[in-house]
């Protein structure tokens, strides 16, 4: 390893991952771009512009084009990417939001705790997670906010089982019996002492659950089981291109929305792998590191 | 041994309820009975459908009609189709082997790019192949399965017009296996692509601890070639952490595949599943749903048993 200066703190470190960095620059700009161009533009998602016509291509007036009621296909791209993003950024913080103490207390209490919260993420992992989102889904009626809680509340079994068998190292530290000796009560040392301990990893890997939220979202709006017309989300304009018209003659209606997609997961990837550098500075080395020092 | 077994055992009952019991729920809170389907037609009110209910047991209270459901369930029973009236359990037997082929060819040709690629990445990190490696899982995680699909289609069906993009044979019916074949490759290929991502992933990782290890530098040491030392020792140390991985995996595929079969009009369970949604036929969709889960619930027991037998060391360890 050559001699660098070494970055402290995590940020510093992020800052200098040039992968990373890159990854979250375009992203930003993605957000900045989905969010507040519309407003300047102000553009109509739900107007039909006759005049342009049926499946116009690109213009001056409609850069994307219209689809085929007419509708401008930018101002459907942006709102349907506020769709997108919102959705796999909300669904990622439910799932953290019931996995993490899930795990913790599985892992810290032990006993029936564990067999029942460990079984019950067995349980939910058995399932094709498409298929089970489908049926619930369906069951509940295809709304944003539905498929935002059945996305969440079906994903918190892997970051349950990271947190989980962290805690379980944890809780045998010395520190911990340190501070229960000190008379600490459950919830502080869980809160305290063993939370920030077993955090790391969920960072890591949290946008990556953004990322796949978005993902399953597009997939089940794609197949038009998600959100429908009149709302809009990246997913449901690739559908256009199951028209066989579409995919070949009207590329600029399906590609936009694919390419933004990939971006989107590409850049949330980088940035999870950067947080995992940057958190632990060593994770790439250790494997190339053999045994004997 | 007995112990062992026990043990995954007792872990695997409470899923199997577990399963079971939801999907009933589902199937229960789901709008719609059949006595209202039946009952419809013949403009059935008050009585008749009293009666109607006791004869398909809908009086009875809900845990008893669980357990009904759960020993027909059993029986390979799973009630009929509001649609077709059909039985449940013949159409998912159907469905079930062209399912297996899709999903199978898919997991073999991962299986069979993955293990070399990813043991070509460990040996030369930073090379071409770990380039291709990473690339790939890229790929795999970034790309959505519909989205390959479309290129796939667009590209292979449309623009060279090499490949069908639709069903799984030309007519509708079976006409020789090249038919098959080529019917196969673009939907096969996309389940292949989405699922060796995560394959290469862990095999190079796998790889790359045991390479670091010190009888690996023995073995080189005391002259083996390269490709000796590959597969005798490391490929063959790995491949535990590989097959764990390609099990965990299962459902994931699965649900992959569903997706394909839906777009490429494959007549498997995925596009039965698809079209039960739409026509709000809730048996067919909790009949898809609990084969598949229990589908890959008995096999992660067998292979965890098989693995149990095969393998000393798990025995005692933590299992």
């Amino acid at each position: 390893m050559g001699e660098r200066q070494v970055e402290r703190t995590p940020w510093g470190r992020f800052r200098r991952d040039r992968r990373a960095m890159a990854c979250l620059m375009v992203l930003c700009m993605e957000l900045l771009l989905v969010f507040l161009l519309p407003l300047v533009l102000g553009a109509e998602p739900n107007v039909s512009d006759l005049e342009a016509g049926f499946w116009a291509p690109p213009s001056a007036e409609h850069w994307l084009g219209t689809d085929d009621v007419g509708r401008d296909l930018l101002a459907r791209l942006l709102y349907g990417g506020q769709i997108s993003l919102l959705i796999g950024l909300s669904a990622a913080v439910i799932s953290t939001a019931v996995g993490v103490p899930l795990g913790l207390l599985a892992g810290y209490r032990r006993g029936s705790w564990e067999f029942w919260i460990m079984r019950l993420s067995d349980l939910v992992q058995t399932f094709p997670s498409v298929v089970l989102v489908l049926c619930l889904v369906s069951l509940v009626g295809a709304s944003a906010l539905n498929i935002v809680l059945v996305l969440g509340l079906l994903g918190w079994t892997g970051i349950a089982r990271l947190v989980y068998a962290n805690t379980l190292t944890v809780r045998e530290q010395e520190y911990i019996l340190a501070v229960r000796a000190l008379g600490a009560g459950r919830a502080t040392i869980l809160w305290r002492n063993v939370l920030p301990n077993v955090v790391a990893p969920v960072w890591c890997s949290f946008p990556m659950r953004v990322g796949r939220a978005i993902l399953s979202e597009s997939s089940l709006s794609f197949l038009g089981f998600g959100i429908r017309i009149p709302q809009a989300s990246w997913g449901s304009l690739i559908q256009y291109a199951s028209n066989l018209t579409v995919l070949t003659r009207r590329p600029w209606v399906w590609l936009p929305p694919g390419i933004l997609l990939m971006v989107t997961v590409f850049c949330l990837v980088g940035i999870g792998d950067g947080i995992r550098d940057a958190l632990d500075p060593r994770a790439n080395r250790v494997i190339y590191h053999h045994k004997n020092p | 041994m007995g112990q062992y077994i026990r043990r995954r055992l007792l872990t695997a009952v409470p899923v199997f309820f577990g399963i079971t019991i939801l999907v009933f729920l589902m199937l229960h809170l789901a709008p719609g009975t059949v006595a209202d389907l039946m009952g419809e037609g013949s403009g059935a009110a008050g009585s008749d459908r009293a009666t109607l209910e006791t004869a398909l047991g809908l009086d009875q209270p809900l845990p008893i009609r669980y357990f009904v459901w759960l020993g027909g369930l059993l029986q390979g029973d799973l009630g009929r189709s509001y649609l077709t009236g059909h039985g449940v359990g013949d159409m998912i037997a159907q469905r079930v082997v062209p399912s297996l082929i899709l999903t199978g060819t898919g997991v073999v040709l991962a299986v069979a790019i993955a293990i070399p690629l990813g043991a070509a990445a460990a040996w030369k990190p930073r090379s071409g192949w770990d380039r291709l490696a990473s690339g790939l899982s890229l790929v795999s995680f970034g790309v959505p399965g519909f989205f390959l699909c479309l290129a796939g289609i667009f590209w292979f069906s449309v623009v060279l017009g090499w490949l069908p993009a639709h069903g799984m044979y030309t007519n509708g019916r079976f006409s020789g296996l090249g038919d098959l074949v080529l019917h196969l490759i673009l939907p096969a290929g996309v389940v292949c692509i989405s699922s060796a991502g995560e394959l290469v992933k862990q095999t190079r990782s796998a790889c790359l601890e045991v390479i670091g290890e010190d009888y690996i530098m023995t073995a080189r040491a005391k002259g083996l070639k390269d490709r000796a030392v590959m597969v005798r020792h490391v490929l063959r140390s790995a491949m535990t952490p590989v097959l764990t991985t390609i099990l965990s995996h299962i459902p994931h595929i699965l649900g992959g595949s569903v997706v394909v079969e839906q777009i490429f009009g494959w007549p498997g369970m995925g596009s039965l599943l698809f079209s039960g949604i739409s026509d709000r036929d809730y048996p067919v969709v909790m009949g898809v749903t609990v084969v598949m889960a229990l589908a890959v619930l008995f096999t992660n027991l067998l292979l965890d048993l098989v693995y149990g037998l095969t393998d000393p060391r798990v025995r005692y360890g933590k299992g």
